[in-house]
């Protein structure tokens, strides 16, 4: 459907992936807990390895939570772009197939957040 | 000979009919090139019909006399400090998000109208267009004035305008009139008069208005009292183009159909805020965000589609997940920013004992369950001084651009709800259904939105850090983080005598 308004729009995704300086943007959600209100999003190279997502990007925003010295990672359930994947933790976030603005959630089965409320 | 006195209809339509005519030097279709682009089709404009039938010089005398009033009690509130008489200085807080979230609004209103003013092709909307763009310069305009008393004497007042093109929660109502602004006549003044005004005004209006009544700020009524009369006329204009529209033709009635449901959408999105300034910035709530929804738009609202339904014209899709919603949305933007409190400008605080027995009651199913064990855990730790502001940007909807909180209350309020669409190659993400189809509905003007946490990512926003970003929003220091031990707390309880109670100490 061609955009209806006043203003002729001209073509311009305001977010593609050359505007971030070599960097993708990645969303991190981790389900059932709800202190953190939203996903955070990441501005990350794509050549990172995934092991880097886990052990120097997301403790910088979840470490805070009780539970995140808890995780087993090896136990952890990851959902990417609504698929539940298993990263290979030594490849880039693009060989895993994360992509500029993906969703990456995850479960960490046995961790329901403080005290068992999802928090 | 003395001019015979003309009567009231006769008065109106020479001043207003009388004054447009049929151009022949240029063609009407570029004297007025906006008014068919959009595909409403408009036979007879003289079937317009102006309830009010107010002439310009009528308007002139009678705004003249209500800004008199105004100013009167503007002046005696300075004189008296005015602002000793408030509740409680945190309630200084739904102030702050008014006037950088809402006064700007009123501004691109008067924009958007003062727009029609010029391009509707019939004289009788254009009139009450150029009447409308006065009044929201006015709001606007009062707006300034009453609330820069407070300025005075309270921080985080200080540069409405300046932060509203640029901090993360003001891109919310920004983008929503950006959105109407940027659309044709007909869209725009069916978003604002329509969806806004007349559906959703009064969910605005109650919190506010009677809020500030409730919370010791005459300055703020006195505004509201002498906006509401404009409002009034504005709410008829709403449903007097709707109905013309209608009645115009039946080509018209799909694409009312859609507006409404988007523009009801888009509406009820910017409402969150004013959902969590009612439940949690008052200090004193004369009604809960859910008692207004039930009231303002289940009620009133349901009375008002029953009657449109003659012309074919339907509920705003979605409206059944709003109401479901009604139970959870202030809790929720409430703890999304009362986490990232270091960063808003103004100041947040957890609910207090007495709070959160009124949350209780006023939301037996949901707040016990699911939003009390937060603030109770975060209360827990600001006692034992461990508490620390989140460490992250959040995600944002592509299209409301409120970090994505809403959860998916019908099946399960503690999973956040996601929903993405891909276009161009891209991935976009959104909070809700309704979200994700207005983008795809339009994704070429939605691709374009400026999100402020990608925008801070691309280095559009003074620099990397949080310090920089914050001084980028010419927010100041003691502008943000929590009202306990603020300089509005301390200038407050040096008023109050450090002894007497202060409710949220
Ligand atoms: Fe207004
Ligand atoms: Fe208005
Ligand atoms: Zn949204």
């Amino acid at each position: 459907m061609a955009i209806i308004a006043k203003d002729g729009y001209v073509d311009n995704v305001r977010d593609r992936v050359e505007n971030f300086h070599g960097n993708q943007l990645v969303y991190v959600g981790w389900d059932d807990h709800l202190l953190f209100s939203a996903a955070w999003a990441f501005p990350l190279p794509p050549e990172m390895p995934f092991q880097g997502l886990v052990s120097e990007v997301m403790p910088g925003s979840f470490n805070d939570h009780p539970d995140f010295e808890k995780i087993d990672w090896t136990s952890v359930e990851w959902v990417l772009d609504g698929k539940s994947f298993l990263p290979d933790m030594d490849k880039s976030l693009k060989d895993n197939g994360v992509g500029h603005k993906s969703l990456i959630r995850f479960k960490t089965p046995g961790l329901m957040g403080v005290n068992g409320t999802r928090l | 000979m003395p001019a015979k006195k003309l009567n009231l209809r006769k008065r109106y339509e020479l001043l207003t009919r009388g004054m447009g005519w049929e151009t022949t030097y240029q063609k009407m279709d570029d004297v007025f090139p906006y008014d068919s682009f959009e595909g409403i089709k408009i036979t007879d404009w003289d079937k317009w019909e102006d309830p009010f039938r107010l002439t310009m010089d009528s308007y002139w005398k009678f705004q003249a006399e209500k800004e008199k009033k105004l100013y009167a009690v503007i002046d005696s509130f300075a004189q008296n400090n005015g602002q000793t008489n408030l509740a409680c200085a945190s309630y200084l807080s739904a102030i702050k998000l008014f006037i950088t979230g809402v006064t700007p609004l009123e501004y691109g209103a008067h924009r958007g109208f003062a727009h029609l003013g010029r391009h509707f092709r019939g004289d009788g909307a254009r009139i009450a267009c150029q009447m409308q763009a006065i009044d929201e310069l006015r709001h606007a305009q009062t707006q300034v004035h009453t609330i820069s008393h407070y300025n005075k004497h309270f921080s985080g007042l200080h540069d409405p305008f300046h932060q509203f093109d640029r901090v993360w929660y003001l891109s919310v109502p920004k983008s929503f009139i950006e959105d109407a602004m940027s659309s044709g006549p007909f869209e725009f003044i069916t978003s604002i008069s329509f969806a806004f005004e007349y559906v959703l005004t009064n969910l605005l209006f109650v919190p506010f208005m009677s809020g500030a009544a409730y919370n010791g700020d005459m300055a703020t009524v006195t505004f509201g009292f002498s906006a509401q009369s404009d409002e009034s006329r504005h709410m008829t204009l709403g449903l007097e183009i709707i109905k013309f529209m209608l009645e115009q033709h039946e080509d018209n009635l799909p694409i009312i159909q859609r507006w409404m449901d988007k523009h009801f959408w888009r509406a009820y999105r910017l409402l969150g805020l004013v959902a969590a300034m009612q439940d949690y910035m008052l200090t004193n709530s004369p009604m809960s965000w859910k008692e207004a929804w039930e009231v303002y738009f289940v009620e009133n609202g349901g009375a008002l589609f029953e009657d449109l339904s003659r012309y074919g014209l339907k509920m705003p899709k979605y409206h059944e997940l709003a109401t479901a919603e009604a139970d959870h949305i202030s809790h929720q933007i409430w703890s999304v920013f009362c986490s990232l409190g270091n960063a808003t400008g103004f100041h947040t605080f957890l609910p207090t004992e007495e709070k959160m027995a009124w949350l209780s009651e006023k939301y037996p199913d949901t707040f016990d369950k699911y939003y009390r064990p937060r603030f109770e855990y975060w209360a827990e730790q600001k006692k034992a001084g461990t508490f620390e502001y989140q460490k992250g940007l959040p995600q944002l909807c592509q299209v409301c651009q409120i970090p994505m909180v809403f959860t998916e209350v019908q099946t399960d309020p503690m999973q956040i709800s996601y929903r993405v669409t891909e276009h161009g190659g891209d991935k976009y993400h959104f909070c809700s259904d309704g979200c994700k189809d207005i983008f795809e509905h339009e994704p070429e003007k939605y691709v374009q939105a400026w999100l402020p946490v990608h925008q801070i990512y691309q280095g559009n926003c003074g620099g990397p850090t949080l310090p920089e970003v914050l001084d980028w929003y010419k927010f100041k220091p003691e502008d943000s983080g929590d009202y306990i031990g603020s300089k509005d707390y301390h200038r407050w309880q040096e008023w109050k005598g450090a002894d007497k109670k202060v409710k949220q100490a």
